[in-house]
């Protein structure tokens, strides 16, 4: 888009009537603001995640269609829409969960026709889970302490003898986990059974496996979900405070607007497998698709209140 | 925080190891001294033999999550296996035979290993029983396993290591008193160790294990391996210090369901559990039995018995399941707890 009215501005005015040169600049005006990441953003090196042209169906339905979204490094991106418009579906896909019909995603400069699980932890990618997914026979600083199996090195037999490699990573593993316990309030319960925790904490300690695993990129399903508004709020802390202390980027769902809206920096809303809008939170709360779509709300409710 | 990752070693290990320690003793001091020859042949034996294989399903199928019906098997491969190695390698000491049995055992396990790959639950239970119906088919069906004997029952042979001969019911009791406390230690450090972790994560939510980066296969394929390499030893034991013959019946399916039991009723995902487990195991039919005759007589011969034990063994069972699905291992938990608070109550008043 720059491209082409720096192409045509450099032909003079004379060519093309005023009221089609102020179309264009009208239009590269209206794209830089969106930000909407067309192909040409899929290459842009900022980003350090890319989904291009994701389609992804099951059986007859399509719970993904022709998905291009790009994730800045840094940035904390919130998919909000319906029940079934396909949020939980991205982060599988990016997380190799389910594999794409067709697209591809860019991992940190790599392409992926499906994202290799098992490797995931090492392109530096860790996510939580819509239901909880915490080893419940685990106390929550081991379930922490798995969150860095990823690097392990030392074989079983080292593990049993009590190899200095085994112990070194042990010890350190052990050190991480308990430091990112501490980080989010979590240390009182260290030694407790997960699965015997309050449904809030076992939710923070998801959120603590997968920091500990010091991901470049952190994927978040409904961190927040079945929260009472304290937790929330707390957890929003956590969230920021995890991208401010580790500069991860995060990509999150979820259904609360009033949390998504003070928490990202952008947010992208889906309805029915189709991307309807991209932006900063105040451009998509005014967009009338989007209220039309998903919110629902009347439109003269221009302040916000209760959106 | 860092209160966490010293107390829990501090504060707990002590105790845990006074226990042990405490065990080891009477075991290796205590009993030689008081035990009669009944006890050693009819309780202890089989007891340390079928905790041992206990330890070895408790980790495939209480810390790792994969149902196993083939455990006798693994046992019967252990056994012949060490038989045969003993046999047919010249000068292999005892020791060896057994460590390559268990890698016998271990390679029929991986192999039968590779349906957890795609099955899971029910289905790989059933697809264990593969092993134990093959296993025991080829051990019967090909005589070379048992050197071409005619009844197909086999002396196992003495129990000899670095020129000692462990003899006698006291000394094939030491002979595997030292092998399980061993693999037992061994165990015990596994499950403890990144890789046990990694059991139960694969456990408790595979695909939780696979993205934060648990190599999914290879554990399920090393709970296999591990699993049967100390059933395969197990197997060596019941033949060589217990039974004193090898042979393919003794590692039918009910010793399967035994050890399944052994397992459950001790507690999943306890090492300790499987040795409450066994010793209820062995010591049970035993305490039935004389119970039995005290209270009716000659009306309770051996049919009643063996009709008697599977109707208790099965309702225990059933209870069990229903009220403590975490086993013995948890009522003792709970015992030593109230103790512990008794005790504290005690001294501060």
């Amino acid at each position: 888009m720059h491209a082409m009215t720096f192409a045509f501005g450099g032909l003079g005015s004379a060519p093309f009537p005023p009221d089609v040169q102020e179309h264009l600049v009208g239009l590269d005006r209206s794209s830089r603001a969106d930000e909407t990441p067309s192909s040409d953003a899929a290459t842009n090196e900022n980003s350090v995640l890319d989904l291009v042209g994701v389609r992804l169906s099951f059986g007859g339905v399509v719970a993904l269609s022709d998905i291009d979204l790009s994730v800045g490094r840094g940035e904390i991106l919130a998919i909000i829409g319906p029940n079934g418009a396909g949020k939980s579906s991205i982060i599988n896909v990016i997380s190799g969960v389910y594999r794409p019909d067709r697209g591809r995603v860019r991992l940190s400069g790599r392409d992926h026709t499906q994202v290799p699980t098992q490797a995931l932890a090492r392109h530096g990618v860790a996510r939580t889970f819509q239901n909880l997914a915490l080893f419940r026979g685990l106390s929550v600083l081991d379930n922490v302490v798995a969150g860095r199996a990823y690097r392990t090195r030392s074989s079983f037999i080292g593990q049993i003898a009590g190899s200095g490699q085994a112990r070194a990573e042990q010890v350190d593993a052990r050190d991480r986990a308990a430091r990112v316990l501490g980080f989010l309030h979590l240390s009182h319960v260290g030694d407790r059974l997960a699965g015997t925790l309050p449904y809030g904490l076992q939710k923070r300690v998801e959120l603590a496996r997968a920091l500990v695993a010091e991901p470049k990129i952190l994927l978040l399903d409904e961190p927040m979900a079945g929260m009472t508004a304290t937790e929330k709020n707390e957890m929003a802390d956590f969230v920021r405070a995890a991208r401010d202390t580790l500069g991860t980027t995060v990509v999150l769902i979820e259904h609360d607007i009033g949390v998504v809206m003070g928490l990202s920096d952008r947010v992208v809303v889906l309805d029915y497998g189709r991307k309807i809008a991209d932006g900063t939170p105040d451009e998509v709360q005014a967009n009338q698709r989007v209220i039309d779509a998903y919110l629902g709300v009347a439109p003269e409710n221009d302040d916000g209140e209760g959106i | 925080m860092s209160a966490i990752a010293s107390d829990l070693p501090h504060s707990h290990f002590p105790a845990r190891w006074a226990v042990t320690l405490a065990l080891l003793a009477i075991a290796y001091v205590g009993v030689p001294l008081l035990g009669s020859s009944y006890l050693f042949e009819a309780i202890l034996l089989p007891f340390l033999a079928l905790s041992l294989a206990g330890v070895g399903l408790n980790i495939l199928t209480g810390y790792a999550g994969q149902v196993s019906l083939g455990s006798a098997a693994f046992m019967a491969v252990g056994a012949f296996a060490a038989y045969n190695f003993n046999l047919r390698v010249d000068g292999l000491p005892l020791i060896a035979s057994i460590v390559l049995a268990g890698f016998a055992a271990a390679a029929i396990g991986l192999v039968f290993g590779l349906p957890s790959l795609r099955l899971k639950g029910f289905y790989l239970a059933v697809s264990t029983l593969a092993a134990q119906f093959f296993v025991q088919w080829a051990l019967t069906k090909f005589s070379w396993f048992s050197n071409d004997s005619a009844s197909g029952v086999i002396d196992a042979p003495a129990l000899s290591v670095a020129g000692f001969v462990f003899e006698g019911p006291v000394g094939r009791y030491y002979f595997a008193l030292n092998v399980v406390a061993a693999l037992t230690f061994l165990s015990y450090r596994l499950v403890n160790s990144q890789t046990g972790r990694n059991f139960i994560a694969v456990r408790d939510n595979e695909t939780a294990a696979r993205i934060i980066g648990v190599q999914v296969l290879k554990t399920k394929l090393l709970a296999f391996a591990v699993s049967s390499f100390i059933m395969g030893i197990a197997g060596v034991l019941w033949a060589f210090a217990y039974l004193r013959t090898v042979e393919p019946a003794g590692f039918n399916l009910d010793r399967s369901f035994q050890i399944l039991f052994i397992v459950i009723i001790g507690g999943l995902a306890s090492i300790r559990g499987a040795f409450f487990g066994a010793a209820l195991i062995v010591v049970f039919p035993l305490l039935l039995s004389r119970l039995g005759s005290f209270l009716l007589g000659d009306v309770f011969d051996s049919g009643v018995l063996d009709m008697t034990q599977r109707i208790v063994l099965g309702v225990l069972i059933i209870l069990f399941l229903i009220l403590e699905p975490d086993g013995l291992v948890a009522l003792w938990h709970r015992v030593r707890k109230r103790i512990g608070t008794a005790l504290r109550r005690s001294r501060s008043q």
